[in-house]
């Protein structure tokens, strides 16, 4: 069969009308010649009883985004389970430095209200305010984050109230989100209030200047693995300077000076756009789409960055670190593409990298086949532009929006920051390099499937027919793949390994791809006594 | 690692609320991890999806095995108006689109809050013929996943089991109390090789460590088939593994098809498992096969050969109750010292077993408590350290701050392969824990000293 032959409907043929009929809508295939992007529906509602690979708001919001900020204490207010589950579970790779020292380090620490029966009847207010007084007195906080599970948000507990008052007994910022997980669809709706308290709490609240002649954010950067240093190092070398990450190795003591930068750079733009836009809006910074996974997509984003600043000096830097790193690593990349080369994969995880990694499994000579986003929008499918035409739905409009207007003071604007003429910066935003993100149909190979909340059924009718030689995901997925005899790598943890970003990270990672690949046990699954005289060696 | 943890004494009372690094998680994943052990079942997470991700994600991180289970997907709406028609829409779509035996639902705190009527709304879905729906009630806010694996098993036997009237079979139900695999397969190998026809539920031996076999299958091989659990009614006895994990089914099962239960610890370590087989050579009048004989004897010969490897070496233990309270006992057995003794599932009893075990040995100055946590046990161990850590996998980060070597037993290992698969319990088990201990003392020993103590005949 050849790839454009797949019948989608065929596929989904054994489900239940109904849903079937919502499941096609979020399945998409490319058909180059057609002109025009189809459109896929995303962020809707999963079936109920449909095996998902999708969390929580909570997950979204805690596990994600602010439980990474290493010198924040993060209580999660509700019964046990949810503070155990994403209690060090993403390596968000997090050391210390000049500003946080090791005794100020609270991110792999899990900490709960461990909310009892009698505290679901009463009410779980009193228990919160006291667990705070509690760990400010025996850990000394800067800041803290409290965030609510679904029973919170059922019996009332007023956050907000608890968190001020707990503010001002203090003295020290308690920022609270109300990240019940029935809200929205998934952990999207998570990012969106995070992203919401972030802005408002914490940028523009610090008054140091990061120094440094050109100085980036960089946002929706977990660290996984070590990816933020690694890319750090190369920025570094360039000549620019890395204001905050957010969230991976980050810190509230420099979170709270991220206004103050020449530019954001956006890594992973479905959990974080929400504030690349915002800090757009209110301090003039403008943002730029990079991605660091991948050699070429590397180059083109470090050729970007300098662009953004046009000094000539930055770009022959650019140019020369390009080359250096690229020397060192060619000759391992080429021999690991012996190995990869004319594979194919499936890729499904959460909000960008399944579109990320494609750069990277092609300079491997891979091609992916399908993929899926567990909790995108359809804008990370279709690109920003379709964004005003995208319905709210019920379950959206439970997320607050943010509205934010110039600062007074600290806006300005986005070519002065750049420090380049207005001329040339609206040259920069017409030709679409910078505040843009055209998303992964574009870049998705001719007749490839792009499928949005991809669930267990229908990942096993995919292998059927498209029989890829490798399928990256969570580990939800992981095992199952490897029952099926294929290869799998998990993209959310990396398999303990990383970091995956830049010039050595694309080594790091084709060797693992390559092991995975060739490790000796795939041909050893049928054993001898069931080999067919011609199999036996 | 772990350097905001003060290093002075807390003073009293600084801390009395919620929980830091806790050592229990909620009930719906031991729901879910008892519910896997029943062939051809889908668990099924009543509640918003978060919560099951969650839950497989921390199965398939310990077993390294995919743990499959559907969810209501409820979000706000469901959340007002109760997810009735969620679990309906479900329990439809699960049938037509996985086709399991049984589905085996669980609540989540968020649908306990509601009050979403369980059985009513199993009894106005629509199930197909000779299919079944089952539940257990696993608030996430009481007891902790020893509870939740306890809940689903009392479930199992409300639903499922049955009695024909007629006079018991002579055949032995386990309830193998919340155990990795390996550990089922053991406690089975054991009965078996008594002589002893057994059924056991739940049983993930076979789903949880399934060979691979080159095509997936969604409900793999193993575990105990709804026949079996449906005859257990008519067996003679239950062996109940575990007061937290199983007592409660097998009480169930007494009341419900009068097979007297037998309350027993999950067979770690000599004393337990001697029990173990002492239960069943009492209740079926069987004699011991030489094999567990022999097994027994090379526990005892090892436990002569090597003490001086371990004993008097302070230790602290944590983990689930059911696993903890045995360990404890053959950690003694070994001339160990428990010093600290943790569990996070609440219950009064946990605190009264351990110290009256430890009072029996002689044991004094230890500190023993049901519902605390590793920061706790951190504390603690800054007043005083000890030799030796063995718990779960998240004691890494105090063995590593304080520099003492863990012994990972228990739910969960994320950071160790093979583990599910080898049993603790039984005398093989026996075996194995002396290996870990005295290997890990050893590497600690031949790591610390100085050059010329460095020698290869101890
Ligand atoms: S919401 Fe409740 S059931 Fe779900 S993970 Fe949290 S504690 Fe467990
Ligand atoms: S990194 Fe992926 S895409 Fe972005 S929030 Fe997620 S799981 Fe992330």
């Amino acid at each position: 069969m050849t790839m454009t032959d797949v019948n989608i409907d065929e596929i989904l043929a054994p489900m239940p009308d109904k849903v079937k009929k919502n499941r096609r809508k979020h399945i998409v295939k490319k058909d180059a010649s057609a002109g025009c992007r189809p459109q896929i529906e995303a962020n809707t509602r999963t079936v109920p009883g449909i095996i998902t690979q999708r969390g929580c708001s909570y997950a979204g919001c805690k596990g994600v985004v602010v439980g990474p900020i290493k010198d924040m204490l993060t209580i999660t207010h509700g019964p046990i389970g949810c503070a155990y589950y994403s209690w060090g579970t993403r390596r968000n790779k997090a050391r210390t430095d000049d500003s946080t020292p090791p005794d100020q380090i609270y991110s792999t620490m899990c900490f709960s209200t461990d909310m009892q029966e009698s505290d679901i009847v009463f009410g779980g207010e009193k228990k919160l305010a006291k667990m705070i007084d509690e760990v400010v007195e025996i850990f000394h906080p800067r800041a803290i984050n409290i965030c609510a599970t679904c029973p919170i948000g059922l019996i009332g507990d007023d956050l907000g109230a608890v968190s001020k008052a707990a503010e001002e007994r203090h003295g020290i910022p308690i920022i609270h989100y109300n990240c019940e997980g029935y809200k929205g669809v998934s952990q999207s709706a998570g990012h969106h209030i995070a992203n919401n308290q972030i802005m408002e709490r914490m940028i523009g609240t610090g008054t140091e200047k990061v120094d440094g002649k050109y100085v980036l954010n960089f946002l929706g950067e977990y660290n996984i693995g070590g990816d933020a240093w690694e890319i750090e190092r190369v920025l570094e070398e360039i000549g620019y300077t890395v204001g905050s990450t957010l969230t991976g190795d980050s810190a509230y003591a420099t979170i709270k000076n991220m206004h103050t930068a020449h530019l954001n750079l956006v890594q992973c733009h479905r959990s974080i756009n929400y504030i690349a836009e915002m800090m757009e809006t209110k301090y003039g910074i403008p943002w730029l789409k990079v991605n660091f996974i991948g050699i070429d997509a590397t180059i083109d984003t470090l050729r970007d960055i300098a662009q953004c600043f046009g000094d000539k000096e930055l770009i022959a830097r650019t140019e020369l670190v390009i080359e250096r790193e690229l020397a060192a690593v060619t000759p391992e990349i080429e021999r690991y593409q012996k190995i990869c080369r004319g594979k194919t994969a499936f890729i499904f995880v959460g909000g960008s990298r399944s579109h990320h990694y494609q750069f990277l499994l092609r300079n491997l000579g891979m091609e992916v086949m399908v993929a899926g986003y567990e909790f995108a929008h359809r804008d990370d499918y279709e690109g920003r532009e379709v964004i005003p035409t995208i319905k709210s739905d019920a379950d959206s409009k439970n997320i607050p929006e943010l509205h934010v207007k110039p600062d007074t003071e600290m806006y300005r604007p986005p070519h002065l920051r750049l420090k380049m003429s207005q001329e040339k910066y609206d040259e920069l935003v017409a030709s679409g390099v910078l505040n843009e993100y055209r998303g992964m149909y574009p870049d998705m190979v001719n007749g490839g499937i792009m499928i949005d909340d991809a669930n267990h059924f229908e990942t096993e009718e995919l292998v059927k027919v498209f029989k890829p030689d490798l399928i990256f995901t969570g580990i939800k997925d992981k095992y199952v793949t490897h029952k099926m005899g294929l290869p799998s790598k998990q993209i959310h943890s990396y398999d303990y390994s990383g970091p995956y970003t830049c010039f050595r990270g694309a080594v790091t990672f084709a060797k693992d791809v390559a092991h995975s690949l060739s490790t000796p046990a795939w041909k050893m699954i049928t054993p001898p006594w069931e080999q067919s005289i011609t199999e036996q060696r | 690692m772990l350097e905001c943890t003060p290093k002075e004494p807390l003073p009293k009372d600084a801390r009395t609320t919620g929980s830091i690094n806790p050592i229990k998680t909620c009930q719906p994943v031991g729901a879910l991890y008892a519910a896997l052990g029943i062939h051809g079942c889908l668990p099924h997470s009543h509640g918003s999806q978060g919560c099951c991700s969650y839950h497989r994600m921390a199965l398939s991180r310990h077993f390294h095995e995919p743990a499959m289970a559907s969810t209501s997907s409820f979000t706000e709406g469901a959340s007002v108006f109760g997810g009735a028609a969620n679990l309906k829409t479900s329990i439809k779509n699960v049938f037509a689109i996985y086709n399991p035996e049984i589905i085996a639902v669980h609540t989540t705190c968020l649908s306990e809050t509601i009050g979403d009527d369980m059985p009513t709304i199993i009894k106005q879905s629509e199930i197909p013929e000779g299919k079944y729906v089952i539940h257990a009630n696993t608030p996430s806010y009481h007891g902790s996943h020893v509870t939740g694996f306890s809940n689903m098993c009392k479930g199992i036997v409300s639903y499922l089991a049955e009695s024909d009237g007629n006079p018991k079979k002579e055949r032995a139900n386990i309830f193998p109390g919340f155990t990795n695999p390996g550990d089922m397969r053991e406690i089975k190998r054991i009965v078996t090789e008594m002589g002893v026809p057994s059924i056991m539920y739940p049983d993930t031996t076979g789903v949880m460590d399934s060979p691979v076999r080159k095509t997936y299958e969604m409900f793999p091989r193993g575990g105990a088939t709804i026949e079996a659990i449906q005859d257990s009614g008519n067996s003679k006895m239950t062996l109940s593994l575990g007061a937290w994990s199983s007592d409660e089914a097998a009480a169930t099962l007494q009341s419900k098809c009068g097979v007297p239960g037998v309350p027993l610890r999950i067979p770690i370590g000599v004393k337990a498992t001697d029990d173990l087989i002492m239960a069943v050579k009492k209740g079926f009048g069987v004699d011991v096969p030489e094999p567990l004989e022999v097994e027994r004897g090379q526990v005892i010969d090892t436990l002569i050969d090597i003490h001086y490897q371990y004993e008097g070496k302070t230790v602290a233990v944590f983990g689930d109750p059911d696993i903890v309270i045995p360990l404890v006992e053959f950690l003694i057995t070994m001339g160990m010292i428990p010093k600290y003794v943790l569990t996070g599932t609440p219950g009064g009893k946990f605190e009264k077993i351990v110290n009256g075990m430890l009072e029996e040995a002689g044991i004094e100055g230890s500190r023993v408590k049901a519902e605390g946590d590793l920061f706790d046990l951190h504390q603690w161990i800054k007043e005083e350290s000890v030799d030796l850590l063995i718990g779960n996998a998240h004691g890494k980060y105090i063995a590593r701050a304080e520099d003492i070597p863990l012994v990972r037993v228990g739910f969960p290992v994320f950071d160790r392969a093979v583990h599910p698969l080898m049993p603790i319990v039984g005398y093989r088990g026996c075996l194995r824990l002396i290996e870990m201990i005295s290997n890990v003392l050893l590497d600690r020993r031949d790591r610390d000293c100085l050059d010329e103590d460095y020698e290869l005949i101890l």
